[in-house]
C-alpha cells in the first residue's frame, strides 16, 4: 500500500509522579493518501498521545520508541525548521476549540498566524484566504468574523474556524483529536458533515479520533480500536461495525445507546477503563471481559490477521462463530 | 467599552475630588488659624496677610474656600510659596520635568529588566530560573533608600562609572546623572515585575491555545511572544503601570538620596519648612497624577483583554 | 445570656482560613530572625554599655574597637549602640502602624460586611475612592500640617493602610457571613456582637494575622522611608531610617557602615516579614508562593 504516513512500533513513556509510564504499548498504524482511518477506545487508551506523538506534541519528558514515517521522512528526526515545515504539513483539529484557540486574540489572526508566520503572506492576501476559508466551512458574515474575539463565537461556530483554520496551510493529512466531542448533538452533526465533505473535496488523509465507534464507521474507511495504549483490532470500518471481533469491540458498539435499536437499558461497558501501565499481564481487556479464559491472562495477544482485517483476541475465532456476542 | 470608559471617568473624577478634598482640608484641620499654617508660623507684614486671606478667601466658608482652591488649581493657579514668593504653579514647571524624565527612565528600565529577566525564568527552569526567583525574592524587599545607598557607594565612590549627585547639564549628562537614581527606584519594583512575568508566562505557555500554535509550526520564540507574553500582557501591564503610579510619591526617595532637583525632593522641603501652599501645589500634582496613572492602566487593562470590555470589571 | 445558649447544639463552624500546619524552614528562619530582632531590640541597652547619643568627634568614622565592635558613626557615636536602640523604634512604629490600621480595618470589614445592604456599597465605593492616596504622600502632608515626628507618621500610614486592609477582609468576612453555621446562630437568637466577636472574627483571624505580618513589612518600609526625608523620627533618636539617611555622607567618602548596616537590618527584617506573612496563610499548593496581588499593593499604591 502507498501509506502517507506509517506508524511502527510505537511506544511511549510519560513521567507521571516522577516515573515513567508507559501510555502507549506497540502501536503500528498505516494511513493512505486520502484514506480516513478512525481511531476509537474509551477515554484515557491513549487515542491523542498517538496523534500527539505523530505531530511531536508530547509533553516533556516522554520516552518514544518506534518509527513514524511522514511521506519518506523520519518525523522522529525531524529538528527545527523541518519539524516546523512537516508540523505545517500536518494539521491537527483539537477537541475544545475554546481552550485551543487564543482568548485574546482575533478570529482573523488565528486563522492567519502560519500563513503570515511561517509563509510570509500578506495580511491582505491572508485575510482573503481566510475569508474564503471560513465561507467554506459554512461561517456567514466571514469577513465581520475575522475581527471578532473567540468569547463571542458559540462552541460550533469556533470549531468550524478551527477546522478552516486547519486546512487553510493546505496540509495532506489532518488529525482530528475528537473535534465534536465538546459539541451539543445537533452541532456534532453539520461540523462532522462539514468536515467530511472538505475532507473528501481535497483528497486528504484523515486520522479521525473519537470514542463514537458509529460515528467514526460513518466517517473513516478504517477503524482501529485502541485499549489500554494498544490496537485491539482494526479493520474496514463496516465489517468492524457489524460484526465485532474482539469482545472490547463489541462491548463498545453495544455500549452505544441507538434509537434505532431497541434497548431498553443503557449498557456501558462493565469496569474502568485501564491506562497502559495498568494494565495486567496478558491481554490488558481481560479484567473486564465476559468472555474471558485463563489463557487470556497468560500471554498478551498480538495483532494478528483475521477476517480481512486484525485483531488482538486469543479467542476472537471462536467467538466469531458464535453469534451470542453479547447484545442485549 | 463606551460604558466601561464612562464608569471609570466617574471613578476618576470622584476620587480625584475626595484626594484634592483631603489635601485641602489639611489646612483646616492643623492646629492653629489656616492663617498660621499658610504662614508656616513665620510672621508676616499686613500686607502679605491681606494678599493670604485675599488668595484663600480665608475669610469665606470651609466649602467655599474649596470651591475656590480648586477652581484656581484646574486654571493652574495654585498659591504662592511663602518661603520662595514665587508661584506654587512655575516652581512646580521648574523640577516637574526631572522627576517625570526620572520616572519614565525608571519605568523603562523595570520593564525592560523584568520582563526580561521573568521570561528567562519562565523559560529555563533549573538553575537559570531558582536564581532569579531567589535574588528576586531578596531584591522584592530593598526598599529605595537603601538601593540608593548602595548604588553610591558601588558606582559612583568605588568604580566612580557614574555621577551621584546633581542634575547635570544637557541631555548625555542628564542621562548619566539620571540613571543611578532611575536604577534605585527600579530595584524592588523590577523584581517584583520579574515575579509576575515568569508566573504568567509560565501559566499561559500551559494553555492549550500554545499548543495549537506550536503544532501549526510557528516558530518557538515567536509562540512565546504572540501568544505566552501577550496573554500575559494583562497582569504585566497591569503591575507595571501600578508600579509606575506608586513611584511618583516614591520619586523623593532617590530625589532627596541623589540630590535630584525634582517635584519630590521640594515637597519634601517644603513639608520641612512648612511652606504649606508648596506642599498642597505638589501634592495635588502628584496625587492627580497617581490617580491618572492608576486609570490608565485600567483601561489599557481593558483594550489588551477583550474579555474585560464585556463587562467583566472588577 | 444568649452566648451561652448558642454556645451548645452548634453546627461545626467550617474552618475557611486555616492557619498552615508548620512553617516549614524558611518560614522557622523568618520567625527567628524576627524573634531574634525583638529580642535585640528589648535587651539593646543592656547589651552594650556605649550610650547611643554620646558623641566623640575624634572618633567620626572610626574602625571597631574594644567595648565597640562596630565602630562609629559620622559624629562619633557607638554604631552598635544605636543600631540596637533603633531597633526598638524601627520595630514599635510599624507595630503601633499595623495596630490600629488592622483594628480599624476589621471594624470596618465586619461592618459592612454584617449589616449589608446600602451600607455595605457606599462603603466599598468609599473604599475605592479612598484607595487611590499613597502613603507616604499622605505623611508628607500630615507632617506639613501637624509637624514632623513618630506619631504624625504613624497615624498618616495608618489611615492610607485601612482602605487596603478594609477590602481584604471584607470580602473574607462576607463569604463568612453567608456560612450556614451564621445562619443558625442568628436564628438560635444570638447577638451581632456575640456573632460577630465570638465567631466570625475567630474565624478570619488566620487571614487578619497573615495581612498584619505582611503590613509590618510595608509599614517598616515606609515608615524608614519617612524617617529618612527627616519627617518621621526625629535626630538625634536613633532610627534605622534615620541612620541610612544620616549615614549617606559617610557613603561618600568611602565610611559606609552606618548606612548599610541600618538599610542591611531593614532589608533583612522586611524578607522575614514577608516570608512569614506568606507561610502563615499562604496558598495551600506549596509550589505557588507569593501572589501577584500582594505586589499590587506593595507597588500600586501604599508607598
Ligand atoms: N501530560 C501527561 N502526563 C502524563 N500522563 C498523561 C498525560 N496526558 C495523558 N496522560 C496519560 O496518558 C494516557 C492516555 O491519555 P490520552 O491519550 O489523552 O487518552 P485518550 O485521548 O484516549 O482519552 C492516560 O492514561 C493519561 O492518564
Ligand atoms: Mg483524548
Amino acid at each position: 500500500m502507498n501509506a502517507l504516513l506509517t506508524v511502527t512500533g510505537l511506544t511511549v513513556r510519560l513521567p507521571l509522579d516522577g516515573e515513567p509510564r508507559k501510555v502507549l504499548s506497540d502501536v503500528s498504524l498505516g494511513i493512505g493518501h486520502g484514506e480516513a482511518v478512525g481511531l476509537v477506545g474509551e477515554s484515557g487508551s491513549g487515542k491523542s498521545m498517538t496523534a500527539r506523538s505523530i505531530a511531536r506534541l508530547l509533553p516533556q519528558g516522554a520516552q518514544v520508541e518506534g518509527e513514524i514515517g511522514y511521506a519518506g521522512t523520519d518525523v522522529r528526526a525531524l529538528r527545527g525548521q523541518g519539524l516546523r515545515d512537516f508540523r505545517s504539513k500536518v494539521s491537527m483539529v483539537f477537541q475544545d476549540p475554546r481552550a485551543h484557540i487564543n482568548p485574546v486574540r482575533t478570529i482573523g489572526d488565528f486563522l492567519t498566524e502560519a500563513l503570515r508566520v511561517n509563509r510570509r503572506v500578506s495580511r491582505r492576501v491572508a485575510d482573503g484566504q481566510a475569508v474564503r476559508a471560513l465561507e467554506e466551512v459554512g461561517v456567514a458574515d466571514s469577513r465581520r468574523r475575522l475581527r471578532q474575539f473567540p468569547h463571542e463565537l458559540s462552541g460550533g461556530l469556533l470549531q468550524r474556524v478551527m477546522i478552516a483554520s486547519a486546512l487553510l496551510t493546505e496540509p495532506r493529512l489532518l488529525l482530528a483529536d475528537e473535534p465534536t466531542t465538546a459539541l451539543d448533538v445537533t452541532t456534532q452533526a453539520e461540523v462532522m458533515a462539514i468536515l467530511d465533505e472538505l475532507r473528501r473535496e481535497r483528497g486528504l488523509a484523515l486520522l479521525f479520533i473519537t470514542h463514537d465507534l458509529e460515528l467514526a464507521a460513518a466517517v473513516c474507511d478504517r477503524t482501529m480500536v485502541m485499549y489500554a495504549g494498544r490496537i485491539m483490532e482494526s479493520r474496514a470500518s463496516a465489517l468492524l461495525h457489524e460484526r465485532p471481533l474482539h469482545p472490547y469491540t463489541a462491548a463498545l458498539t453495544a455500549a452505544r445507546p441507538s434509537v434505532l435499536r431497541r434497548v431498553h437499558r443503557l449498557t456501558t461497558v462493565p469496569g474502568r477503563p485501564v491506562s497502559a501501565f495498568e494494565a495486567p499481564g496478558g491481554c490488558p481487556f481481560a479484567g473486564r471481559c465476559a468472555h474471558v479464559e485463563d489463557r487470556c491472562r497468560e500471554r498478551r495477544p498480538d495483532l494478528r490477521p483475521l477476517a480481512g482485517g486484525e485483531v488482538a483476541c486469543v479467542r476472537a475465532e471462536e467467538l466469531h462463530q458464535e453469534p451470542a456476542v453479547t447484545r442485549d | 467599552m463606551t460604558a466601561y470608559l464612562l464608569r471609570r471617568l466617574g471613578m476618576l473624577v470622584a476620587t480625584l475630588l475626595v484626594s484634592s478634598f483631603v489635601v485641602f482640608a489639611g489646612l483646616s484641620l492643623a492646629p492653629g488659624s489656616p492663617l498660621a499654617t499658610l504662614s508656616g508660623g513665620r510672621s508676616l507684614p499686613p500686607e502679605s496677610i491681606a494678599v493670604l486671606v485675599e488668595r484663600y478667601h480665608l475669610d469665606e466658608p470651609f466649602l467655599s474656600r474649596y470651591a475656590s482652591w480648586i477652581g484656581n488649581a484646574v486654571q493652574g493657579d495654585l498659591g504662592v510659596s511663602i518661603s520662595l514668593r514665587q508661584d506654587v504653579s512655575d516652581l512646580i514647571a521648574a523640577r516637574a520635568g526631572t522627576t517625570a524624565g526620572l520616572i519614565l527612565y525608571a519605568a523603562l528600565i523595570m520593564v525592560l529588566t523584568g520582563v526580561g529577566l521573568g521570561l528567562l525564568a519562565a523559560l529555563r527552569p533549573g538553575i537559570v530560573d531558582s536564581l532569579v526567583v531567589m535574588s528576586t525574592a531578596v531584591v522584592i524587599a530593598v526598599p529605595p533608600f537603601a538601593a540608593a545607598i548602595l548604588l553610591i557607594g558601588v558606582f559612583a565612590v568605588n568604580l566612580e562609572w557614574l555621577p551621584a549627585f546633581g542634575n547635570g547639564s544637557g541631555l548625555w549628562d542628564g542621562i548619566r546623572h539620571l540613571t543611578l537614581p532611575a536604577v534605585a527606584l527600579a530595584t524592588a519594583a523590577t523584581a517584583a515585575i520579574a515575579r509576575v512575568t515568569r508566573t504568567t508566562v509560565r501559566k499561559e505557555m500551559d494553555h492549550e491555545h500554545v499548543q495549537t500554535a506550536v503544532s501549526r509550526g510557528i516558530p518557538y520564540m515567536t509562540v512565546v511572544r504572540r501568544h505566552a507574553l501577550r496573554n500575559a500582557a494583562v497582569p504585566i501591564a497591569t503591575l507595571a503601570g501600578m508600579t509606575t503610579a506608586s513611584m511618583i510619591a516614591l520619586a523623593a526617595v532617590v530625589e532627596r538620596a541623589f540630590g535630584l532637583n525634582g517635584l519630590g525632593a521640594y515637597l519634601v522641603n517644603a513639608a520641612l519648612s512648612k511652606d504649606f501652599a508648596v506642599v498642597q501645589g505638589i501634592s495635588l500634582v502628584l496625587v492627580t497624577a497617581f490617580v491618572l496613572v492608576n486609570t490608565l492602566v485600567d483601561v489599557v487593562a481593558a483594550t489588551l483583554d477583550p474579555r474585560i470590555k464585556l463587562g467583566r470589571q472588577t | 445570656m444568649s452566648s451561652v445558649v448558642t454556645s451548645q447544639r452548634l453546627p461545626a463552624r467550617p474552618r475557611t482560613h486555616r492557619w498552615r500546619p508548620g512553617l516549614g524552614p524558611l518560614g522557622t528562619t523568618a520567625a527567628v530572625t524576627i524573634l531574634a530582632a525583638v529580642a535585640l531590640a528589648v535587651l539593646g541597652p543592656a547589651l552594650t554599655s556605649a550610650d547611643p547619643n554620646t558623641s566623640d568627634f575624634a572618633k567620626a568614622y572610626g574602625a571597631p574597637e574594644a567595648g565597640h565592635p562596630l565602630g562609629y558613626d559620622g559624629q562619633g557615636r557607638d554604631l552598635l549602640a544605636r543600631l540596637l536602640t533603633g531597633a526598638g523604634t524601627s520595630l514599635l512604629g510599624p507595630l503601633w502602624v499595623v495596630a490600629l490600621s488592622m483594628t480599624a480595618g476589621t471594624v470596618v470589614a465586619v461592618t459592612a460586611a454584617w449589616v449589608g445592604g446600602r451600607l455595605d456599597s457606599v462603603v466599598s465605593a468609599a473604599l475605592n475612592v479612598v484607595f487611590a492616596f499613597p502613603g507616604v504622600l499622605l505623611a508628607m502632608l500630615v507632617a506639613a500640617v501637624f509637624g514632623a515626628g513618630l506619631g504624625a507618621a504613624v497615624l498618616a500610614l495608618a489611615v492610607a493602610y485601612v482602605p487596603y486592609i478594609a477590602r481584604l477582609l471584607r470580602s473574607a468576612a462576607l463569604a463568612e457571613r453567608r456560612k450556614p453555621y451564621i445562619r443558625a446562630l442568628e436564628v438560635q437568637g444570638a447577638g451581632a456582637w456575640a456573632i460577630c466577636l465570638r465567631h466570625l472574627v475567630p474565624n478570619i483571624l488566620p487571614l487578619i494575622a497573615a495581612q498584619a505580618t505582611l503590613f509590618f513589612g510595608y509599614a517598616m518600609v515606609d515608615l524608614a522611608i519617612i524617617s529618612f526625608f527627616g519627617l518621621g523620627v526625629q535626630p538625634p533618636d536613633a532610627d534605622w531610617g534615620v541612620m541610612v539617611a544620616s549615614g549617606q555622607s559617610g557613603v561618600l567618602q568611602g565610611f559606609p557602615a552606618e548606612s548599610l548596616m541600618a538599610g542591611g537590618c531593614i532589608v533583612v527584617l522586611v524578607v522575614a516579614f514577608n516570608v512569614l506573612g506568606e507561610r502563615l496563610c499562604g496558598p495551600a499548593r506549596p509550589g505557588v508562593r507569593s501572589s501577584p496581588r500582594r505586589w499590587r499593593f506593595r507597588f500600586g499604591a501604599a508607598s
